[in-house]
């Protein structure tokens, strides 16, 4: 098997911490520097450049969350030096407002290099023709796979989303070997062709799914398997991190996260305190050579663990186990992250509801639904259908106008939703992954 | 006061939501209020519905859903007698012509046959129907 970057891949684990250590010290003195957001941070929490002698005092730095990145909108999160930024990527934000992440070239470059390096890890090489079915456009999903597939040197078919037919023709007159796309349109890429009677293991060349930007099972990917001969590779990433970023080896064991360009830490959520290896807990990312949009303890909100064995396939970068969880109560809908509380808020601009709300996601065949259940207050209750339709129609488009996917709606007499005294729990989730 | 207010007849405008036996539910309070429903019809929304119920007593029937839980709303209609033998319905539209009528529903009560119509102008509509020498059900006599 071919490795995409030797000199890094093949670092020991004593040598790429020290690498490690040397990127995190030239980072934390670059924002300190040049970042008034992270220099006042740092400032906050006690703690100087000069402060980090060695990995573990990492944890010395201050943690930043999402809120800090919708607080910091648009900008005031970036470095100083805008002329070198070549790029904007943004993800919906939880009141509505996007999150915008920018790129300089070198950003460009370390992000394709990273998937360059996943993609060669297990298998992938120039005569792979790669289907690019992730969205293009502001979602880092589409254009990171783009780039990263040119500089694989493989041939990519920046196909996007939907238009399934077509997708299903081009796979099968261009004979392409790999796709990137969440596993559930996978799935439903496979229903398709049944009835279409394509047999994608006979009829087609397509032997690899790069799977990601929903939770998805081992159970799934055996699915896939059984029904399309297709390897599901697992890929992890977010728009803060730069976009899809960090896959599994053939060893499909883990997904190597790629210790030159991120510093990854296990805590717990509720004391931030970092975890053992081995142990679960909550994801921190701290970006080792971003330089635009550079992201410092990060807290991920996902629930995973550091594995600690050697891999296999020889590269001691550290690798996490499949995604378990979330730590907050973000949901992702066909791909895309929908919180509670932006639903809640798009609700609240209607006087015609109530407090109380319910989101209801199922899968129907492969794809995710969103059903969003509301109170009708009595005073706006009319006998009059078409005014009450017309009232749904405003609450589901003011709904798809946030959240970016389709939602249905449904409008219950009040009082009828369950309440909370705690935490409320609001998303009832019946999908089966 | 206009002595045509006699005609406006109060229908119940009950909301129900997508759920199993929630007619069942409404017609249970009624039964157990000892209420009699004199004419009733569904609509259909989008993931929801309204019952349309005309009662012999619209307040208690009202003040009784409200306290199980059920949005109620009075609504305003006209209820037309009308002969119950062929062309009875024909007989009528001749002279409801120029009224814009939102929706509508009939039942026998013989040996007359009664057409009851949520129209846009409540006020206008009267003033045209009895111009037209039709009869109108008053409040007193209905409910």
């Amino acid at each position: 098997m071919d490795v995409w970057n030797p000199h890094i891949e093949r670092l020991p684990k004593a040598q790429l911490e020290a690498l490690q250590l040397r990127l995190l010290k030239m980072q934390t003195r670059r924002m300190w520097e040049l970042s008034p957001f992270y220099h006042e941070r740092m400032r906050s929490a006690g703690v100087m450049p000069g402060d980090i002698k060695t990995l573990v005092d990492a944890k010395r730095l201050p943690f930043m969350t999402k809120k800090d990145l919708r607080d910091g909108y648009p900008n005031k999160l970036m470095m100083r030096d805008r002329g070198n930024l070549l790029r904007y990527h943004a993800s919906s934000g939880t009141t509505g407002k996007a999150t915008i992440v920018g790129y300089t070239k070198n950003d460009l470059e370390n992000w394709s290099e990273s998937l360059a390096r996943a993609m060669t890890s297990f298998g992938l090489g120039k005569n792979d023709v790669i289907q690019v079915a992730n969205t293009y456009g502001l979602f880092s999903g589409g254009l990171g796979f783009h780039y990263a597939t040119e500089k694989l040197g493989a041939t990519v078919i920046p196909a996007s989303t939907g238009n399934t037919d077509r997708q299903l023709d081009l796979i099968c007159d261009l004979e392409v070997t790999a796709m990137a796309a969440t596993p559930s349109y996978l799935m439903y890429l496979g229903e398709v062709a049944e009835k279409r009677g394509i047999d994608i293991r006979k009829d087609t060349k397509l032997r690899y799914g790069l799977l990601g930007g929903e939770p998805w099972s081992d159970k799934m990917r055996d699915r896939i398997y059984e029904k399309m001969g297709i390897r599901g590779i697992n890929c992890f990433g977010a728009s803060e991190l730069s976009g899809p970023m960090f896959m599994e080896c053939a060893e499909q064991d883990g997904i190597h996260f790629w210790g030159d360009l991120a510093l990854l830490e296990i805590v717990d959520p509720d004391t931030g305190e970092p975890l053992e290896p081995g142990q679960k807990g909550e994801m921190v990312v701290t970006m080792l050579q971003k330089e635009a949009f550079p992201i410092m303890r990060y807290r991920m909100g996902d629930i995973t663990s550091i594995m600690e064995e050697p891999c296999p396939c020889g590269r001691a970068h550290p690798r996490i186990t499949r995604i378990q969880g979330r730590v907050d109560d973000m949901i992702i809908i066909r791909g895309i992250n929908v919180f509670p509380s932006q639903v809640e808020h798009s609700l609240m601009q209607h006087s015609e509801l109530g407090n109380e709300f319910q989101l209801v996601v199922d899968r129907k065949g492969h794809l995710d639904t969103m059903l969003v259940r509301a109170e009708l207050k009595p005073e706006a209750f009319t006998d009059n259908i078409i005014e009450l339709n017309a009232l749904r129609e405003r609450i589901s488009n003011r709904l798809k106008n946030v959240l970016n996917v389709s939602a249905k709606v449904e409008l219950v007499q009040p009082g009828t939703l369950p309440r909370f005294e705690g935490k409320a729990k609001r998303v009832m989730d019946r999908r089966e992954y | 006061m206009s002595e045509n207010d006699k005609y406006r007849i109060k229908q119940l405008s009950i909301f129900s939501e997508n759920r199993p036996n929630r007619l069942g539910a409404v017609a249970k309070v009624l039964k157990e209020g000892k209420i009699n429903i004199l004419g009733f019809s569904i609509a259909e929304g989008a993931g929801y519905g309204v019952i349309r119920v005309l009662v012999d007593n619209p307040v208690t029937a009202r003040d009784l859903l409200t306290k199980e839980g059920f949005v109620v709303k009075f609504t305003e209609v006209l209820a037309i007698q009308m002969q119950d033998t062929p062309g009875g319905l024909f007989d009528l539209t001749d002279q409801m012509k120029d009224i814009n009528i939102e929706y509508g529903y009939g039942y026998r009560s013989p040996p007359y046959a009664v057409l009851i119509v949520r129209v846009e102008d409540i006020e206008k509509g009267i003033e045209s129907l009895l111009a037209g020498g039709l009869r109108l059900l008053d409040n007193v006599n209905f409910h």
